[in-house]
């Protein structure tokens, strides 16, 4: 079971410090008021490439420093606390996972380079429906000489406008809701007959729409095996999941952080409102929930480290527990602050909105609840 | 701490032929509720012989200091050793048979006690030689401790106690009890407590054995009258009881931490969700009937690997060096939610069925089930409620002010 090793601590301040100081939650607030449609800052991004965090998980073969799953939740949950917008997650996380676990030779070479030091952004094109159900893909890949035709429309697509490729989930046989006969194909995000348009989102981070009317792909775009992608794309998003856990755990920590502050801050009826028994086991709560998360996420990454067999229930385990957490922590975030809570001018509102983005992306936690059921056999 | 690998594994091997030579295969998984009446109350049985070599061996006590017959191993060849318990349903019989002498008096002792005092105590418990009970409660000090009256004069050559004590475990069959007693009536209320151990073998001392609403007695009420208590026997200063005592009931905490079975402990259980696919039958893919049901028995499946994860959380981040720690109120908490929930998962699961009380109309299952739903109502009670813990945890951990300080 985890207890962070000294390289994961150093990592762990040492981006915390950047995000404090390059990418505070008062940089996002600026992104968002200026209508930027990638939703998330170049600049910030530039100079979180410089950190190298885009390659935690990339071969050092393919430039990056393969420092595992848990090194990078570490560095996840720290730009989770400053609700840090970038495509980290979208490319780093999912997109290189992807090449990682399902590439042939010629996409890694291809990409994961680039992916590492974070010139190209890659992202995943899966859900089509407003719920995560990636069993559910209808978008269809059909033959077109030696490749296939893409025909079908993605909705809320991580980092969907920035992105240079997408990882595309298809159906070439069988019908929505089988497993077999979904296959995952690479594409160019500017081929002919692929059409972005940008969702406004309560999040203010990168989403879009992806429409593919009749895209035409190579046989070479193939990513793992054709009508077998179910188990590469499963593969993925329990590092995904894994990863937004640690996310979550940080937008959490950081609520956690600013309401106990405030309670011991806030004068009311000649104390600090902290002093209420009635609050202060609300905090208690949240604490010992805050806890319990934290031991869910950390055992999910190094499950992943590890191949451990039982990473996929974990996986799920880590995604609802940070789920119900966040949750609750950002109701009470708004809660406890009262009227100050409601203000746009103060942070509580952004950590909210992000909390029911992060809590939907990748299943909700009712979506894990069943899989874990289903995981464990009932 | 450092200890390789090879050495852990030595240590197992020594440990598996140890318990090859002298655990009685008679006992295997037989951990339960028979345990301790039988080490107790039959001289001659297997269990009163496995507990005997287990306490020469001093493994019943597996970290304490071995000069004071504990086994002197490190946290990792503990948990190695339970691991090896586990593994041929052997288990530690000392822990329950020495009442509250292991899990909390025991470590107050060693880290309080006068050598003369550790002396004499120590190896008596890790021998499994004595039964120690905890009188701290009284009919109107629970959550709010600090204000008990049992109270102990200075009489020259010995402590004359009066009062009388609740929800003492087992102090029918102890033979030593633990006592918070006021010995000065006049300090403000946390500072005029001491600690004071006493022998019950004396007349000033009567129990009485209270029934709880799962049907069985392990608690009673404690009589002390002009009771008398040896000079040598206060642990930690004068006055000083109430760290002291706060001190055990951490101990205690910790010793709470990690059960969330709710029955009792010990022995192999039914997995919840075989017994749920038993009484609410499946569907045709395999999953639970009820889909309610089924999201609830998830969740809570999910609370219970939450914290186990964290229990082996907070060990591994004190790497081997554990010690009691804040995070046992957390853990506290977290156990007795996660197996009251499992306790009612049970009775809902079980239905009508779950209901029983005796009888051949019901299963040993289902009647276990039963009195461990209603006995395991005590766990957010007992060790400091519930409540307690979160202020404990909202004044320790968090930095929020003190809540229950009113004179």
């Amino acid at each position: 079971m985890a207890a962070l090793s000294e390289e994961q601590q150093l990592l762990k301040e040492q981006a915390k410090t950047w995000a404090q100081e390059e990418a505070p939650v008062a940089k996002f607030r600026e992104m968002r008021d200026s209508g930027n449609e990638y939703g998330f800052d170049k600049a910030t991004w530039e100079s979180m490439r410089e950190m190298g965090w885009a390659g935690v998980l990339v071969p050092e073969a393919f430039g990056g420093v393969e420092m595992g799953c848990l090194t990078f939740g570490v560095v996840l949950e720290e730009l989770g606390r400053q609700l840090t917008a970038s495509p980290l997650v979208a490319s780093g996380l999912v997109g290189a996972s992807a090449l990682v676990l399902g590439g042939s030779e010629a996409q890694k070479q291809d990409w994961l380079p680039r992916i590492a030091e974070g010139s190209a952004i890659l992202t995943l094109a899966l859900d089509e429906s407003p719920r995560h159900a990636p069993l559910r893909t209808a978008l269809s890949a059909e033959r077109a000489g030696d490749g296939f035709r893409l025909r079908g429309e993605k909705v809320h697509v991580l980092e969907g406008l920035a992105a240079d490729a997408l990882v595309v989930a298809a159906r070439t046989s069988g019908s929505p809701g089988e497993a077999a006969g979904i296959s995952l194909f690479l594409v160019e995000a500017a081929a002919a007959g692929v059409n972005r348009q940008r969702l406004a989102t309560a999040d203010s981070r990168g989403y879009a729409r992806i429409s593919f009317d009749g895209a035409e792909v190579a046989p070479e775009a193939l990513l793992g095996e054709l009508d077998g992608g179910a188990t590469l794309l499963d593969a993925v998003l329990d590092r995904a999941r894994a990863g937004l856990a640690a996310e979550m755990l940080g937008v959490a920590g950081q609520s956690f952080d600013m309401t106990l502050d405030y309670l011991k801050n806030r004068v009311q009826f000649g104390q600090v409102i902290g002093g209420f028994q009635a609050l202060g086991h609300r905090a208690a709560t949240l604490f010992t929930e805050m806890e319990m998360a934290r031991s869910c996420v950390e055992a999910a990454l190094q499950a992943l480290d590890d191949g451990a067999d039982d990473a996929p229930a974990l996986c799920s385990l880590a995604k609802a527990k940070a789920g119900d957490f966040l949750h609750h922590m950002s109701n009470e975030l708004i809660q406890i602050h009262g009227g100050i809570g409601m203000t746009d001018e103060f942070d509580a509102g952004l950590y909210l909105k992000r909390a029911r983005a992060l809590e939907a992306t990748f299943g909700s936690s009712a979506f894990h609840r069943d899989r874990y059921a289903t995981l464990l056999g009932f | 701490m450092s200890e390789s690998k090879q050495d852990l594994e030595a240590f197992r091997a020594e440990a598996r032929s140890w318990l090859e030579e002298n655990f009685p295969e008679s006992l295997a998984g037989r951990a339960g509720a028979i345990m301790r009446q039988e080490v107790i109350d039959d001289s001659e049985s297997d269990a009163r012989a496995w507990a005997r070599k287990l306490g020469e061996k001093g493994w019943g006590t597996p970290t304490w200091p071995a000069e004071y017959g504990g086994g002197g191993l490190s946290q990792r060849q503990a948990q190695v050793l339970d691991q090896e318990l586990d593994r041929i349903g052997a288990f530690n019989p000392l822990i329950r048979t020495a009442g509250m002498g292991i899990t909390m008096v025991g470590p107050t002792i060693l880290e309080y006690g006068t050598e003369d005092q550790k002396q004499r105590h120590i190896p008596r418990i890790c021998r499994g030689d004595v039964f120690w009970a905890l009188g701290y409660s009284e009919p109107n000090a629970g959550s709010d401790l600090a204000s008990l009256q049992a109270r102990a004069e200075d009489k020259g050559d010995h402590w004359l106690v009066n009062g009388q004590k609740t929800w003492t475990s087992g102090a029918d069959v102890a033979q030593w009890i633990g006592v918070l007693v006021r010995t000065d009536p006049d300090a403000p209320k946390r500072d005029g407590i001491s600690f004071l151990m006493i022998d019950m073998d004396q007349p000033g001392i009567e129990t009485r054995p209270i029934q709880l609403i799962g049907g069985a007695s392990p608690f009673c009420e404690t009589f002390f009258n002009d009771a008398r208590a040896e000079k040598n026997e206060m642990l930690g200063d004068l006055n000083a009881g109430w760290t002291v005592g706060k001190r055990l009931l951490q101990h205690e905490r910790q010793s709470q931490t990690g059960s969330t079975s709710g029955l009792g402990g010990g022995g192999r259980r039914k997995s919840l969700k075989e017994v749920a696919k038993e009484y609410v039958g499946v569907d045709e893919a395999g999953r639970l009937a009820d889909p309610d049901l089924r999201a609830r028995l998830a969740d809570h499946m999910m609370n219970a690997r939450a914290h186990s994860l964290t229990l082996s959380r907070v060990v591994a981040e004190a790497r081997g060096n554990a010690k009691v720690s804040a995070a046992a109120s957390i853990l506290k908490n977290a156990a007795s939610k996660v197996a009251q929930n499992r306790a009612e998962l049970v009775l809902e699961i079980t239905g009508h069925q779950g209901l029983g009380w005796e009888g051949d109309g019901f299963s040993d299952y289902e009647l276990e089930a039963v009195r461990g739903w209603l006995t395991g109502k005590a766990m957010s009670i007992y060790g400091g409620s519930f409540e307690i813990q979160n202020n404990i945890i909202a004044k320790n951990i968090l930095g929020l002010p003190e809540n229950t300080q009113r004179g």
